[in-house]
This record gives C-alpha cells, sequence and structure tokens, in this order.
C-alpha cells in the first residue's frame, strides 16, 4: 500500500472559482492509469458494456443491415443508385425532428408536439414568403425563431408550471394543429395549400451539390475526424492517462474514409435517365433527347452532417451537454450539485422544437407546398421511433445525436422498403404494422436492456 | 486540543409548534471524526441540514474557523468547505466517476471541457484515499458496488477540499467487507486534517471509528464524550435515556467535553 499524502496544492485562483479541485502529483496517477491499453483491451470492454446492457446503437445498425439485405433481395429495384439518394432524402427530415427529441428525451420527457411544431414553422415560412414576398433568409430565419420560441414556452410549462412534458405536448399537438390551419387559411397569397416557389427553399431537399463539393466534403469530414482522435490521444498520453489506441484510431478514420468516399462515389454516379436518348416529339419533329443528367450528393446529407457534428459537440464536450445527461440520469443529484435543473430542461425543450422547425421546412421543401397536413400525421411518431430505434433510452439519461441518424435511416428504409415490395390497397396498412412493430421492438429492447444494467449495477 | 473547526451554539429549531432542536451544542474538529449518534426522532437530520444549509436556525451560534457566520442555503455551506454526502449519495447512474465528481464544477477551457485535468485531479483524490477498489475512474458509476458509490461520494470531498463532511448513515446499506472498508476511509479522510461528521445507528461503526460522540436526546445534546470514555452499555444507554451514571442530562456534567 503506498501511502501517499495529499499533495500541498498551491492555490491559482481562477477569478469566478472560488475553490478549486486538488491538483494530484503525477507519480500518483502512473500508478492507477495504465498507459497503453491494446486493441483488444477495447474490444473486451466494449462487448463487457454490450453485455451489461449498454447496447448503443449495435441493434440499430444490425437492423439497419438485414433490412437492406432482404429488401434488396426481395426487389432488386431497392438497391438502385436514385433509391440509395432517395432513401438519403425521405430520412431527412424525421432525422432533424428526432435529433431534437433526443435531448427532450435525455431528461426522460417527451415533446409529442415536435411534429405540428414543425408544421407550424414550416407553414409560417410558406406564409410569409409566398404571401408576403419575403426573401428565403427571412422567411426561413422566422420559421426557426419560431421553433425556439414554441420551444420556450413548452419547456417553461414543463419547468416552471410543472404540468407533465406528456400532458403540455399533447395539448400543444392538437393546439398546433389548429394553428397549421389558421395559417393555411388567412394572409395573404394562396389559401389551403400554399405552393413554395422559393428556389432555395425548394433546393433545400430537392437539389444536389456539385460531384467536386461532394468530395471536398467527404475529405473535410474524415480529415478533422482523424485530427480530432489524435489530438485526443496525443494529449492523453501526454498527461499520462490512458489513451485509445493508435491501431484503433487507425481502423475507425479507415473506416470512415470508406464508407464515406463510397457513398459519395455512388451519389456521384449519373442516376438520372438509365438507357441512352430518346425520340421525344416536338413541334411535330422527332427529336434524339438525352435524359439530363442527375448526380451529386444530395444538400441534406450536409445540413445533417452539419447538426450531427454541431448536437454530439454540444453534448460531449461542454459543460451544458454534461448537465442534460446528469438531469436525465439523476435530476436530484444535479440539482443538489448547484446544476439549473429548469433551466436545462426549458432548452432542451427549445432544441426540440428548433430542430422541429428545421425538419418542417425540409418536409415543405420536399413537397414544394404546405398544407393542412404538414408535420401532422405520423410525422412526430417515426421521429420518436427513429431516436428510439437507434438506442435512446426512453427513461432518460442515455442517448446520442448520431441515435437519429442511424434510426431515421432504419424507418426511412422501412417505409421505402415496403412501398416498393407491397402494392395495392394494403400497401400503407402494412407499413405502419410493421414501422409500429419496429418501433415497440426497439422500446422493448430499451426497457430490458435497463433492467439488465440496473442488476448489473449492483454488484 | 485544537480549536473545533465547526462550532453550534445554543441552536434552537421549530417547525410550527414542534420543537426540534433546543438549544444544542455541537463541534467539530479537524483530523477528528466526530460522531453523531442518536434515536430516531433525537433531530440528528434536522441538525445535519442546519449545518448544511438546507435549514436555517431560528437561534443561536454558528461559528466556522473561529468567525461567526450566517448559513442560509446549501451553496453557503459548500463554499465554507462543508460538504454533505447523503445517504441516497446523489451520483448519477449514467456518468462515469470522474464525471460525478466533478459535476456541476466541471473545469473548462472557453466552451470546451477539459476532460485531462479532470481526470487526473479525480485519480489524484481517489489515490490519495488509498481507494485501489475502483478499477478505471472511467467506469460509469452504474457498474459501481454500493461501497465503491460510497467511495466516490466520500473522494469528491477530498477533490474539493473540504474542510468538513458529513457522512449520513454511510453504511447502512453494505455488507461486512464493504462497511470495512469505507470506516478504513473515513478515518483516512479525517488522517487528511479533515473534519468529518459521522452520522450512525451502527454502535460498532461508531465505536470503532470515533475520536469523539455526541449524542442526542429528544432535541437536546445529552452529553459528548470522548470514545475512550464510553462502552457500548453506556452508549445505549445514552442513546435510549439521555443519561449514564454522572454523564447525561440531568447530571452535573451535563455536557462534557464540549467547548
Amino acid at each position: 500500500m503506498t501511502s501517499s499524502s495529499p499533495s500541498p496544492t498551491t492555490d491559482v485562483d481562477k477569478p469566478g472559482d472560488h475553490r478549486r479541485a486538488a491538483e494530484p502529483d503525477l507519480a500518483v496517477i502512473a500508478a492507477t492509469a495504465p498507459i497503453e491499453g491494446g486493441v483488444g483491451d477495447y474490444f473486451r470492454t466494449y462487448r463487457q458494456r454490450v453485455r451489461s446492457g449498454d447496447m448503443g446503437s449495435l441493434p440499430a445498425v444490425a437492423g439497419l443491415i438485414v433490412l437492406v439485405i432482404v429488401f434488396w433481395s426481395l426487389r432488386p429495384q431497392f438497391g438502385s443508385l436514385a433509391n440509395f439518394s432517395d432513401l438519403l432524402k425521405q430520412s431527412s427530415p424525421t432525422i432533424f425532428i428526432a435529433m431534437g427529441l433526443v435531448f427532450v428525451l435525455l431528461l426522460g420527457e417527451i415533446d409529442l408536439a415536435a411534429g405540428t411544431a414543425g408544421g407550424v414553422c414550416a407553414t409560417l415560412m410558406a406564409r410569409v414568403s409566398v404571401g408576403y414576398g419575403w426573401p428565403w433568409p427571412f422567411a426561413i430565419g422566422a420559421a426557426l425563431v419560431a421553433g425556439v420560441a414554441i420551444g420556450f414556452f413548452t419547456g417553461s410549462l414543463c419547468a416552471k408550471v410543472r404540468i407533465p412534458s406528456f400532458v403540455v405536448t399533447l395539448a400543444l399537438f392538437l393546439a398546433f394543429q389548429g394553428v397549421i390551419l389558421f395559417i393555411v387559411l388567412n394572409g395573404a397569397g394562396a389559401h389551403g395549400n400554399i405552393s413554395i416557389t422559393d428556389n432555395f427553399i425548394t433546393n433545400l431537399y430537392n437539389g444536389q451539390m456539385d460531384p467536386w463539393l461532394g468530395w471536398a466534403l467527404a475529405v473535410v469530414a474524415i480529415v478533422s475526424y482523424a485530427l480530432i482522435k489524435l489530438q485526443q490521444v496525443r494529449s492523453r498520453s501526454k498527461a499520462g492517462l490512458t489513451a485509445e489506441p493508435i491501431a484503433l484510431v487507425a481502423i475507425k478514420v479507415a473506416a470512415l474514409a470508406v464508407i464515406a468516399g463510397l457513398a459519395v462515389y455512388l451519389l456521384n454516379l449519373n442516376r438520372g435517365g438509365t438507357g441512352g436518348s430518346q425520340l421525344i416529339n416536338q413541334g411535330g419533329k422527332l427529336v434524339l433527347v438525352k435524359p439530363p443528367a442527375l448526380q451529386g450528393v444530395p444538400w441534406v446529407v450536409l445540413i445533417m452532417m452539419f447538426f450531427f457534428a454541431l448536437w454530439t459537440f454540444v453534448l460531449s464536450r461542454t459543460r451544458y451537454g454534461r448537465h442534460v445527461y446528469a438531469t436525465g440520469g439523476n435530476t436530484e443529484a444535479a440539482r443538489r450539485a448547484g446544476i439549473r435543473v429548469d433551466l436545462i430542461r426549458i432548452s432542451v425543450f427549445m432544441i426540440s422544437s428548433f430542430m422541429a422547425a428545421v425538419g418542417g421546412v425540409l418536409l415543405a421543401s420536399n413537397t414544394h407546398s404546405v398544407d393542412a397536413n404538414t408535420g401532422g400525421g405520423n410525422t412526430l411518431l417515426l421521429a420518436v421511433g427513429a431516436a428510439v430505434i437507434g438506442g435512446t433510452s426512453l427513461f432518460g439519461g442515455r442517448g446520442r445525436p448520431a441515435d437519429a441518424i442511424i434510426g431515421g435511416f432504419v424507418v426511412a428504409v422501412i417505409a421505402n422498403g415496403m412501398a416498393d415490395l407491397v402494392q395495392g390497397n394494403n400497401r400503407d396498412s402494412i407499413q405502419f404494422i410493421v414501422t409500429g412493430a419496429v418501433l415497440l421492438l426497439a422500446a422493448a429492447v430499451d426497457a430490458l436492456s435497463r433492467r439488465r444494467s440496473g442488476a448489473t449495477g449492483v454488484g | 486540543m485544537t480549536e473545533p473547526i465547526l462550532a453550534l451554539r445554543g441552536i434552537d429549531k421549530s417547525f410550527g409548534p414542534v420543537h426540534v432542536l433546543r438549544s444544542v451544542d455541537f463541534s467539530a474538529r479537524p483530523g477528528e471524526v466526530t460522531a453523531l449518534v442518536g434515536d430516531n426522532g433525537a433531530g440528528k437530520s434536522t441538525l445535519i441540514k442546519c449545518i448544511g444549509g438546507t435549514y436555517t436556525i431560528d437561534a443561536g451560534e454558528y461559528h466556522f474557523e473561529g468567525r461567526p457566520v450566517s448559513v442560509h442555503s446549501p451553496r453557503a455551506a459548500s463554499e465554507l468547505g462543508i460538504e454533505i454526502v447523503y445517504q441516497d449519495l446523489a451520483l448519477c447512474d449514467n456518468l462515469d466517476i470522474v464525471q460525478n465528481m466533478f459535476l456541476g464544477r466541471e473545469n473548462h477551457r472557453g466552451v470546451l471541457l477539459d476532460e485531462i485535468s479532470m481526470e487526473k485531479a479525480a485519480a489524484g483524490a481517489l489515490e490519495s484515499l488509498s481507494v485501489r477498489t475502483v478499477k478505471s475512474v472511467r467506469q460509469r458509476v452504474s457498474s459501481l458496488s454500493g461501497g465503491q458509490r460510497q467511495t466516490v461520494a466520500i473522494a469528491k470531498s477530498v477533490l474539493w477540499q473540504s474542510k468538513v463532511v458529513l457522512l449520513d448513515e454511510p453504511t447502512a446499506a453494505l455488507g461486512v467487507a464493504q462497511t470495512a472498508q469505507v470506516l478504513d476511509l473515513v478515518r483516512r479522510l479525517a488522517d487528511q486534517g479533515i473534519a468529518v461528521v459521522l452520522i450512525s445507528h451502527n454502535m460498532l461503526d461508531v465505536l470503532q471509528v470515533a475520536d469523539k460522540i455526541a449524542v442526542l436526546y429528544l432535541g437536546q445534546m445529552a452529553a459528548t464524550v470522548d470514545r475512550k470514555d464510553v462502552d457500548q452499555q453506556q452508549l445505549v444507554e445514552l442513546i435510549t435515556t439521555g443519561r449514564t451514571g454522572s454523564i447525561g442530562i440531568g447530571s452535573n456534567h451535563a455536557t462534557a467535553g464540549t467547548v
């Protein structure tokens, strides 16, 4: 037993900090932390974590792979280039709403109004853009500001008035349907169904970037990921702490490079018309027309990457994110640690509604229009499903923005694959049943893994 | 004898018509373990919450490091250097040990969390208490045993250089081996020069680890005695009747040992 006396600390007071943590001496640390663990060690600890019930996105990734294989083998069209790009686009509104919901779910709360809140923002954008001629930055800005304001309202009702979020957002879910209806039926411009004419807004969902831009984006993503990882390893091993083995970092970077490279390559191939030129009757004359080239990474991928990076950074690298996890894990502990739990609660609803607004803008961009049903229907349930399928817990404390993306792909693959597969009258009914079943399955996995980690926790 | 770092004199506290604490004197000295014992309803929890700032005292003097202070909130208490480790520990299961120990007081550079300095400091605090039971400071708290959780909660007060640490029934939920470990830890905490106040129902724990024993009886301080002056029999009598032999309420040496 090495009895090391507590190191005498030299007090260099940082302004504002009343008390500082004791600075340990380095010799002491070296005894507790091995400098380097092998790749094998990391896989072992990972396996241990999975077995103790902390599965993260593992079931979702496995499910995604199975679904893709099944749909592709049943219907080759599913794997076409055009469908690949469609999948990315179709999943995007769900993913954006789900990313916001992850924050709310982290606190163990729910935002049932996220879908219709997105609808309110989208119709507002359409009204001011089409009816009042606002340029797109102001129209989209109005939608996003409205989203933040809605979230502030919702969050205040939950945190200050202390109404359970389930009730608040259920009430708002209904009320917002009325607001949507009001916006589409009143004000300048078309009523009922508002067609969006602004090219920028419609291109958000439907447009693709130049092929070179796709490559540039992939390179930037891979290089920044590698740099961040290497910087982490370097500063940790310099400080004498256990660092991720460099081999594992290399594997991760290589995997990202392969996936990103393949995706960009495929999306940059021409997925426009299949086959050659076609004879078209033009004013009585037959002309040979080449089908327009359709290639490039959809813009939605850039928006997705942006928000993914932003929210991942916020949750894992900032004090705010740490406090969100703490509040979700043990509200009382967070309160005693001096965290303003009420402000955290309000803020997650603001993020949720903001992301719902982003999702709503893309829903409108997709159809070039808004109507009374924008953001209604199963929009919200698919987003909740995406977050939970991706591995975010309904009980709070566990979840990441990446869950929203993986889960969003699963939901989109089911919708897309089923739509291809089942034709005729029962198309929608079967799709609803299957999506519902998958959501139930994900919730069951969540509940069971929670029970399991609870059981291993008291060892 | 060292001066008490924490000294309460003539503390009164009532909730409506219920007089919970009546003219209570209590003190804790650096480097000593002061056990606070008493039957259910004797006022232990109320006294602790008064010290910790959850309740404000109705009357009496609150001295800290020789100066009179007024503690009106938990934050004020923790700013003085008084840390309370509650029975339910207040740890977040979904966070790891480092994250829990720094919760609410994270080191940061700009907007970024400074994980490296936090991890080093947390490991250092555990090491200074000779904690060997924890495999990695990056373990999630959900994977820790009850004793390990208690260890983390206690190490937090070392990390934050607390001067007075109040432990509320730290061994209540633990098995024999883990109880021994935690009592060991309590001793080492005091050896670091911290004034430790141990609230416990368990006579054996108290007799094993305490230097001073303060006995509350129906809201009054029945006696504050040196550990070496009492045996288990006398302690039980003090707790249940408020007096034993010449010590206790109604005797001449009513508050033997208090300052």
